[in-house]
């Protein structure tokens, strides 16, 4: 399988990252290579085999369901690049 | 969703009238409800709805680089409860997958759910459509699909600032159910009935508030149309419906929508629609619906949520009594099946009810509970939790009819005091002298003296016996309605007729 | 005095014993160093001297006290994607610009807990993508071996490996007693071959990923770098432990590792696989892998031929899954939490130009990746093909072991460091992707692997050789790595900065 560059776009708008035409060229060409390289893969037969869900043989811990943090608003938007009153700010968002 | 299949036969009661031949209306609800926890789904923040901005948020929640989330028990416990409730399987193995989209109240960039392996399967709610003009209800299955986990997302604010919006995560990662029922919905009733049915077991369950207005309730909408008993149509979802009648408007709108459409020739695209209860419509939502693709794959921070029979079994034995179960029990006790299915419509008018029955008259006791306090807390608007007269106090006030210390018509007063003053009905009957006269010599005098007084009346009390209701109302009015009324008939019929 | 940035981690906690030295003087040593000569190698992407001397001068405390950790009072460097309290936590990506996280990561605080002294924060390839740590913000770090003849400031850079190049070079030259470090590809074991350094990768699950900045969370390990095998051991003891905060981090006792060091091998069964001899693989390799055995059959183990047919695969399939995760780990990354904003006309905008302008090209390059392979109809294809794959490539194995194979012996890199900006490397990310043919396997069976140094090639540069263990059977890796230390000897770069 390959990409044309309107799947590279199409790739890089799903993944929100701005692309130029040119770029999407030259991206097109090194997807290509990637996906040429992983090929490969369909030459294992893998009939009956159950895809991995986790590589270690363990049971899930679970949590108790006890309040036991939050009320750090100020920590959680002491990084922001833009806010107040700790809420986050972000460019008008339009439904 | 997997291949769908008709499992109703149609109703020309429920049909849409159109140009050429009847519409029929095939619905599908995906009900998310907020799950019932202290902390969150996969962090220890509060659940608690209302606080200050960013407040019930960890660092988990606001996908800070390297946070991991770790399931709560509790979540996964309610959630098998509720496919008990639903009499649903629940599978001992599901997985979390990641929802992947951006989104500014979508911290992480995805919701973690669960597509491919949810923690409950297919199961039925049975609702009770009705009743019709003979009283008479209908019980129609409405299947289940799947009932998954996932998270909530956070809120953005649109209308604080001139050209940003705030995002606030507080309800980001509270953990919701996800409720997807099979498209057996046929009319806007039964989509009300089940949504409230729905509502209902969740309460008796204790699994989920059913508070709509704060959002711990909305559902997502299916509506297509098609001739009655033809192929399924195409469906469009109408998103984030937050209240029994705007669904119910939501689906009148949209089945006329689509009727029109196909009428006029075109067809309907299957997409995301939104209602604006303001103007009673739905409309397209995001035209850059095309662009979603959510990428769906397992979280691979989670392990595989796994328990065994004994974890379910151990739920199954704590379940409470259901709707349908206690309505059952109810009938059994010798209510109609009207007023059981109103009793056990809502958790806290069952608890309610039973309280007030305990040791008394089912019949009486519903009576009570149904026209006069409920009535009543119709007529004030209030709920029940702000009903000014407690199940004790309506208790007490159905044991002086029995006992016979007051009549059926001085209770209603006696209610009425209750109500607007409180206090215990035994005192208030003793302080204020509303004890029926049960002496016989003093309702024998007043008998007398209306006989004497109307001779005329006597005789045709004598041909006809009915006229002795207006003998009956003389001597209450005479006694302040005090005389127990059946001590007034028998005395009455004695000196009448001899 | 000698010069402390000579000694191991062990020696240098004996001298703290023996009252030969203080942590303050080691650690300022250290200090000095890094002014010195970071410039030459760009290790270090920020230095934190202030903390490093108060945390030094708490050690000591401790020392005189008589209740010193297990790390107590020893200079260590801090991989990049570390969160690190009020410390510079990038993942050397501009996209995290600023960012100081507000919590600690469970690995770091467990050496801090042990007295752990932390010098600075290490370059990396951005968010750990890469093989030669040419795809850092920060830019390239330098490796201290060149090949002989040019060991001078102007023989040619090398690279250190990848993506922990600055934890390598740094440990390389002396620039810290040890580093942290991490493995989702071989980002542990690649450089640390490459450098002539000990790297140990631990069973996927045996230190939390809680505050490590993720990659591809099914892979991602948590590891040290350091001088020599016994160092490596002392680090994972006090990295290593069981964690609440993360679900795949697995609940166990920590053994006490260095006590594996020097225990005889004798009877050990090490396993060969056949698929490792690569077509075209270059003799030097070859040869170091016949040392490599002949060390080990000497030291009394018995050589036994194994098979792990999946092998080949072990690297396409590792090239699905990893960006497939990475894609979904690095949604968050979107201008409104924290790091790189870049306006835009709304937000859609502001998203998608802050991330064209917050990650590198190789980022991108595997994000896409990652969304294609999971976008609708392609999942089932290359997703659950690959998960398939590596159910396969980990049965492999479990047969080997299933058999009484206790170890298994590869060679750690098809080839010694090559230069900085390698122009078939840079033209072909998959020539760069097959840095990892020989490590990328363990990570896709969750295993513990180790890369000791085995010789040089000739023209100089260290090659290393790369033990692969049981699940959690951490003890046996350094059992045996240090069979090979021994036998091979140390090795360090000649000085030329």
């Amino acid at each position: 399988m390959s990409v044309d560059t309107a799947t590279v776009k199409r790739v890089a708008k799903l993944s929100r990252i701005a692309i130029t035409d040119e770029r999407a060229e030259s991206m097109q060409s090194e997807l290509n290579t990637i996906l040429g390289f992983v090929e490969q893969l369909q030459e294992v037969n893998v009939e009956g085999v159950e895809p991995m869900t986790s590589v270690v043989d363990m049971v899930m811990r679970k949590r108790r369901d006890e309040i036991n943090d939050g009320n750090k608003a100020e920590d959680v938007t002491a990084n922001a690049p833009m806010s107040e009153d700790n809420f986050f700010m972000v460019p008008k968002v339009v439904e | 969703m997997t291949g769908l299949v008709d499992t109703r036969t149609p109703n020309p009661e429920n049909f849409f009238a159109g140009d050429d031949h009847d519409w029929e209306l095939v619905i599908g609800l995906e009900v998310h409800a907020q799950v019932t926890s202290n902390a969150k789904l996969f962090s220890g923040a509060s659940t608690e709805f209302g606080n200050e901005p960013n407040a019930n948020v960890s660092l988990v929640d606001a996908a800070m680089p390297g946070m991991l989330p770790v399931i709560n028990e509790a979540c996964v416990r309610q959630a098998v409860k509720t496919g008990l409730g639903l009499n649903a399987q629940i599978n001992n193995r599901s997985v979390f997958d990641r929802k992947n989209y951006f989104y500014p109240d979508l911290p992480q960039g995805y919701q973690i759910s669960q597509l491919y392996h949810p923690i409950v399967g297919e199961g039925v709610v049975t609702i009770q459509v009705g009743p019709d003009k003979q009283g008479q209800f209908e019980s129609v299955e409405i299947g289940i699909e799947r009932l998954h986990l996932e998270q909530d997302a956070g809120k953005s604010m649109h209308d604080q600032h001139p050209t940003m919006s705030f995002v606030d995560l507080n309800r980001s990662g509270v953990a919701l159910m996800e409720i997807v029922s099979k498209p057996d919905i046929r009319s806007i009733d039964e989509a009300k009935a089940y949504i409230t049915k729905l509502r209902s077991i969740l309460r008796y369950l204790g699994t989920c508030d059913g508070n709509m207005d704060q959002g711990s309730m909305r559902a997502d909408v299916n509506v297509s149309v098609r001739e009655p008993g033809g192929e399924f149509g195409t469906r469009c979802e109408i998103k984030n419906v937050n209240s029994i009648r705007f669904m119910g408007q939501a689906i009148e709108y949209e089945a006329r929508r689509q009727i029109d459409v196909l009428e006029e020739g075109g067809s309907i695209d299957q997409e995301t629609r939104l209602f604006d209860p303001t103007k009673g419509e739905t409309r397209s939502m995001r035209s850059k619906e095309e662009a979603h693709d959510y990428r769906y794959f397992p979280d691979p921070d989670l392990l595989p949520l796994e328990f065994d029979d004994a974890y379910v079994n151990e739920i199954r034995a704590e379940l409470p009594e259901l709707p349908d179960a206690k309505r059952n029990r109810f009938m059994a006790e010798g209510l109609s099946e009207y007023d059981a299915s109103i009793l056990v419509s809502d958790k806290s008018i069952a608890d309610f009810f039973e309280k007030v029955v305990e040791g008394r008259d089912a019949k009486v006791s519903a009576n009570w509970v149904i026209n006069d306090l409920l009535g009543a807390l119709n007529k004030a608007g209030k709920n029940l939790e702000e009903s000014p007269v407690s199940a004790i106090q309506l208790g007490g006030i159905i044991n002086l009819i029995k006992d016979g210390t007051i009549s059926g018509k001085i209770a209603k007063d006696l209610f009425e005091i209750v109500w607007n003053e409180g206090g215990d009905p035994a005192d208030i009957v003793e302080e204020r002298g509303m004890a029926q006269v049960t002496d016989t010599g003093a309702i024998e005098a007043a008998v007398d003296e209306i006989i004497a007084a109307n001779p005329e009346k006597v005789q045709q009390a004598i041909e006809k016996p009915n006229m002795i209701g207006w003998f009956v109302g003389q001597v209450m009015k005479a006694t302040g309605g005090k005389a127990n009324p059946q001590a007034v008939n028998e005395l009455l019929r004695k000196k009448i007729n001899g | 005095m000698t010069d402390l940035t000579k000694l191991t981690i062990a020696q240098l906690r004996d001298g703290y014993k023996a009252k030969d030295f203080t942590s303050l003087e080691a650690t300022q040593a250290y200090v000095d160093a890094i002014e010195a000569h970071n410039a030459a190698f760009n290790a270090y992407v920020t230095v934190t001297p202030d903390l490093a001397l108060r945390q030094a001068a708490a050690a000591d405390a401790k020392i005189t006290a008589g209740n010193a950790g297990n790390l107590e009072g020893i200079p260590v460097g801090i991989k990049d994607l570390y969160s690190t309290r009020g410390v510079h936590t990038q993942a050397c990506s501009h996209i995290l610009d600023g960012f100081k996280p507000r919590y600690e990561a469970t690995v770091t605080q467990n050496m801090f807990d042990d007295g752990a002294v932390m010098l600075g924060k290490l370059n990396m390839d951005e968010f750990a993508m890469g093989s030669s740590n040419e795809t850092s913000y920060y830019g390239a770090v330098t490796n201290p071996w060149k090949r002989q003849g040019e060991r001078t400031d102007n023989g040619t850079a090398l690279v250190p490996g990848g993506s922990s190049g600055g934890s390598a070079a740094a440990v390389a030259a002396h620039l810290c007693a040890g580093a942290t470090a991490s493995d989702t590809g071989g980002s542990i074991r690649q450089p640390a071959a490459l450098t002539g350094t000990v790297g140990m990768k631990p069973t996927y699950g045996r230190c939390s990923r809680f505050g490590m900045v993720a990659f591809a969370s099914s892979l991602d390990q948590a590891g040290p770098i350091s001088r020599d095998v016994r160092d490596a051991a002392i680090m994972l003891g006090s990295m290593a432990s069981a964690d609440p905060r993360d679900t795949t981090c697995a609940d166990l006792p920590v053994p006490d590792y260095e006590a594996a060091i020097g225990k005889s091998i004798k009877g050990m069964r090490i396993g060969i696989p056949s698929e490792y001899r690569l077509d075209g693989m270059p003799d030097e390799i070859e040869q170091l892998w016949e040392e490599g055995k002949a060390m080990m059959r000497d030291a009394g183990a018995e050589i036994v031929d194994i098979s792990l047919p999946h092998t080949k695969y072990a690297l396409p399939a590792y090239y699905i899954v990893a960006p497939a995760e990475a894609s979904s780990n690095l949604a968050r990354y979107d201008g409104v939490k924290y790091g790189l904003r870049v306006d835009g006309k709304n937000i859609e905008e502001m998203y998608e130009n802050t991330r064209a302008a917050g990650f590198g090209e190789e980022v991108k390059r595997r994000i896409m990746i990652g969304t294609y392979v999971l976008s609708a109809g392609f999942y089932d294809a290359y997703y659950t093909r690959a998960q398939k794959v590596r159910t396969l490539i980990k049965r492999d194995f479990e047969q080997c072991f299933d058999a009484g194979v206790d170890c298994i012996l590869t060679p750690a890199t098809p080839s010694a460091a090559f230069a900085i900006g390698d122009k078939e490397m840079a033209a072909d990310p998959v020539k760069m992707y097959l840095n990892d043919v020989f490590t990328v396997t363990v990570n896709m069976a969750g295993l513990p692997g180790i890369a000791v140094p085995g010789g040089l090639d000739n023209q100089g540069l260290p090659l290393g050789l790369q033990l692969i263990g049981r699940p959690f059977e951490e003890e046996t890796l350094f059992q045996a790595g240090s069979v090979i230390e021994a036998a091979a000897g140390h090795f360090l770069p000649e000085k030329w900065w």
